[in-house]
């Protein structure tokens, strides 16, 4: 495999046109952190490193909005924005810091200010995409309002590379609250977690996040209040969590590592699996009942946004290799998503579950027409593309 | 094959029933426009469909015939956007206005495409709501709003059509029916609906919407602070903004848009002013009390002339009257006005401002501001009088200047009415080749025979080359056993 790093997005553009010329495939990467993902395929025959476009192309404090090289890792985006009172209000795992714009935005990932702020496809204002013909296309705008052509910022946000190489993206940011403040309140029993969590979502809190946590027989949800009132917020949460009968704990302001831990029960430990369930948040105690039932150790989710996290412990192939169906099985129809695993794994189960249809079909002559060779990253996404 | 009017109004009304198609010249005239009124098209027919079955047949009649066609919901649309095209069918949807579902637990709401914006929100209310909120809304119907991806007042804190509509039922083209997005977040596959929404009409139509509804802040303050220029408001702004204040809404008026629209409501704006700024802070009752002090206090700063606090909803209404009341309001002072969508990065609204009042004083024409501050989104009314010799030419060509000064300095030239027939021609402006040719990409993804609104959004119209050939996986590369080469 050939490591090709161009120095910037008209190289990187040639890089794919070369490769579609000539029936090479090519596999996007930024900071290698989501290598496992998407359905196993043979290696291609090129890697697209994004490391040299890792520039923060331009930043205006003022106007909440900045241009940042795909290659940028996000950590070192949120440092310069920090220093600003401002962030881009997208939290996944990051890798311990490798995680680049460009891979995040690819992946469509997100952690646990996706609650209040929603997912990369909602903080992407414009892209530049390198083509496989060749050519560099820019969508969207630098302005947070904008309606001017099609927004195929979102068609490339959790495309992951298949239809080309993202190498710039707008971001809108937001301010950093002021101050945050967590609740956690513990409840052994699914439904009452879920009921728990139901009775925020619904409060007009405007929470920075709210999530959930289950392991073994014990579950909790989390809140965390932000802005110059969160401890006054904090208190309310916890008011309404104790009348839902969970036990509450004492409001932590120093509430980092709470967080840290939520984003980290995301990814799968080495050898493990992470299944990523999307349905309603009413179906959450179904969730976290069948996640106990296929042998998962633990589970995250963001109790109001509908997604959760249910991982498997290493070492346990047929129950990894079981789990997938079985979850499809018990849940439908919400979706079940394999997204770490062990490669052996994912080579034996449908990764995606996405079904025969008009919308597969569609997407597949999307991606005919803007990579009828088949360059980019092909066969790792839904339905084989 | 070539249709003949009769084969088509025979098989519209075959679907549909012969009551709602609508053929009859003077009757066609209610459909020749949109909002924009000085673009008119006759279509061969206009068609009423009252379920998405329907809308199915007539979509498939059109695909069979070869007979391009464009959905319109309520016809408030700005930009030309659902304006006929000329021997083709007009899909009217607004027969389709039932609200199929409200699941309070999940906020999710399922409409038909012709059920009004302000009816999504009456549905979940009190306890809910629905934000996007374009000025238009007790009229304009969700599909429509799915087409534009439409603004409104509460977008700077709240977002856009896009970022509330999960799901969407749409009749492509080709008359298959596609989900697209679906009931729960991330479904796995490539993000069709985020393309799919703001498209114009222009890769299928909404026969289903899901909806996404959000907790109603308990708390909302609004303010009307006056200013001494335009420039001052918009220097407010930017340090409002910069503190990390995020209101509902900031809406800036010049002092012409005052005088207009001040007399008609009487809420007590100074018609001295330069300019007012209407900031509206909602959220928990903690944290709107905090922030209306500091934008008081900001605003104080940035030589604010006077401040009014709404003391009850009454109040408020009245203090937004005079926003929304500034447009219509211009039919007063002007005989004709026309209005620009532009957009620029927020601290440069200052400047750009000061280019507009330049620019108009150089063609000879009043130029009214009214619009969403906090997005840097300009709605310049260019005022005219179409009675006279080469001012209407000239106020277009005072418009397009505008736009271009927004180009200048970075921005956009549309913020939420579309580019339609309106601003297509601007288009090569913003985007160039390659962009164009990576949206016509998405385009012929959807609707190969370009039958779907054709003549909107892109600069030029193109056909679809030969769709590259149906690529199937081999068995063996699924199972990762053999490669392609």
């Amino acid at each position: 495999m050939v490591r090709e790093r161009p120095a910037d997005g008209a190289a990187a553009a040639a890089v794919l046109a070369d490769a579609a010329q000539e029936g090479r495939r090519v596999r996007p990467l930024g900071g290698g952190t989501k290598r496992g993902w998407g359905a196993v395929v043979p290696e291609p025959e090129v890697e697209l490193s994004t490391a040299a476009l890792d520039a923060i192309v331009a930043y205006d404090p003022g106007d909440l909005t900045a241009v940042l090289g795909a290659g940028l890792p996000l950590a070192r985006a949120q440092e310069a924005f920090a220093e600003h009172g401002q962030a881009l209000a997208l939290d996944p795992p990051d890798g311990a810091g490798a995680a680049t714009i460009g891979g995040v935005v690819a992946s469509g990932d997100s952690g646990p200010w996706r609650h209040r702020h929603g997912a990369a496809r909602d903080l992407v204002l414009g892209a530049t995409v390198a083509l496989p013909d060749g050519t560099l296309a820019t969508t969207g705008s630098r302005v947070i309002k904008n309606v001017a052509g099609y927004d195929l910022a979102k068609l490339y946000a959790g495309s992951l590379g298949t239809l080309g190489t993202l190498v710039e993206v707008v971001v809108r940011l937001h301010p950093r609250p002021a101050g945050t403040a967590t609740v956690v309140a513990r409840g052994a029993d699914p439904a009452l977690v879920s009921a728990g969590a139901a009775a925020l979502a619904a409060a007009p809190l405007e929470l920075e996040a709210l999530d959930v946590r289950w392991s073994g027989e014990d579950g909790a949800v989390l809140a965390r209040a932000g802005g110059e009132a969160a401890p006054r917020l904090a208190a309310r949460v916890a008011r309404l969590l104790g009348e839902a009968g969970l036990d509450v704990e004492a409001p932590v302001a120093d509430d980092e590592a709470l967080w840290a831990a939520q984003r980290a029960g995301q990814r799968a430990a080495p050898g493990g699996m992470t299944l990523r369930v999307s349905g309603e948040p009413s179906r959450l105690a179904d969730v976290l009942t069948a996640a106990r039932e296929v042998g998962a150790s633990d589970a995250v989710g963001r109790a109001a946004v509908g997604l959760t996290w249910i991982r498997l412990p290493a070492g346990q192939a047929s129950a990894m290799g079981a789990a997938p169906a079985e979850l499809r099985a018990r849940l439908a129809p919400l979706r079940v998503v394999v997204q770490d695993a062990p490669d052996a794994v994912r080579a034996a189960v449908d990764v995606w579950g996405v079904a025969e249809g008009p919308a597969l079909e569609l997407m597949r002559r999307v991606k005919a027409r803007f990579d009828p060779a088949r360059a980019c990253n092909p066969g790792v996404f839904a339905g084989g593309i | 094959m070539r249709a003949t009017p009769s084969d088509l109004l025979a098989g519209l009304s075959g679907i549909v029933g012969p009551e709602h198609v609508v053929a009859h010249p003077h009757a066609l005239r209610a459909y020749e426009s949109d909002g924009l009124m000085r673009y008119r098209v006759a279509p061969a027919a206009a068609v009423l469909p009252g379920s998405a079955a329907e809308v199915v047949g007539v979509v498939r009649l059109c695909h069979a015939l070869g007979v391009p066609w464009v959905a319109r919901g309520a016809g408030s649309g700005l930009s030309g956007g659902a304006l006929p095209v000329e021997s083709g069918v007009l899909l009217v949807l607004s027969r389709m206005r039932r609200i199929l579902q409200v699941d309070l637990e999940n906020r999710r709401v399922v409409v038909e495409p012709g059920v009004t914006n302000v009816a999504v929100s009456h549905a979940v209310a009190p306890r809910l709501f629905y934000p996007p909120d374009p000025s238009s809304q007790v009229v304009c119907s969700i599909g429509g709003n799915v087409a534009e991806n439409s603004g409104g007042a509460h977008c700077f804190k709240y977002g856009f059509t896009t970022n509330y509509v999960a799901a969407a039922e749409v009749v492509l083209p080709d008359g298959t029916v596609a989900e697209l997005g679906g009931d729960y977040p991330d479904m796995p596959g490539y993000d069709l609906l985020g393309a799919f929404v703001g498209s114009e009409g222009t890769l299928g139509v909404a026969t289903r919407l899901t909806l996404r509804v959000v907790p109603a802040p308990e708390s909302v303050e609004t303010v009307a602070a006056f200013f001494g220029s335009t420039r001052a408001a918009a220097e407010a702004v930017s340090a409002i903004v910069a503190a990390g204040v995020v209101p509902g809404a900031i809406e800036l008026m010049d002092a012409f848009a005052i005088a207009a629209a001040e007399p008609m409501v009487g809420a007590g704006y100074p018609l001295d002013a330069g300019a007012a700024l209407l900031v509206e802070l909602d959220g928990t009752r903690e944290e709107c009390g905090e922030r209306l002090a500091q934008v008081r206090a900001l605003c104080d700063t940035h030589g604010c002339t006077g401040v009014r606090v709404a003391a009850d909803p009454h109040e408020r209404e009245l203090l937004w009257k005079v926003r929304k009341g500034a447009f219509p309001a211009m039919g007063r002072i002007s005989p004709h006005y026309y209005v620009q969508d532009g957009v620029v990065p927020r601290t440069r609204l200052p400047e750009v401002l000061d280019r507009i009042a330049a620019l108009a004083e150089e063609h000879g024409l009043r130029v009214a501001n009214v619009f969403h501050a906090g997005d840097g989104n300009l709605h310049p009314l260019v005022c005219y009088d179409g009675g006279r010799a080469g001012e209407a030419e000239r106020a277009e060509v005072l418009a397009s200047a505008i736009l271009d000064a927004c180009l200048e300095h970075g921005g956009s030239i549309t913020g939420e009415h579309g580019v339609g027939v309106d601003k297509k021609r601007h288009m090569g402006k913003m985007f160039g080749a390659a962009d164009l040719e990576a949206f016509q990409r998405l385009r012929c993804a959807f609707d190969p025979d370009g039958l779907a609104n054709p003549g909107k959004l892109m600069p030029t119209p193109r056909l679809c080359g030969e769709v590259p050939g149906p690529y199937r996986e081999h068995p063996l590369e699924r199972a990762g056993v053999a490669e392609r080469f």
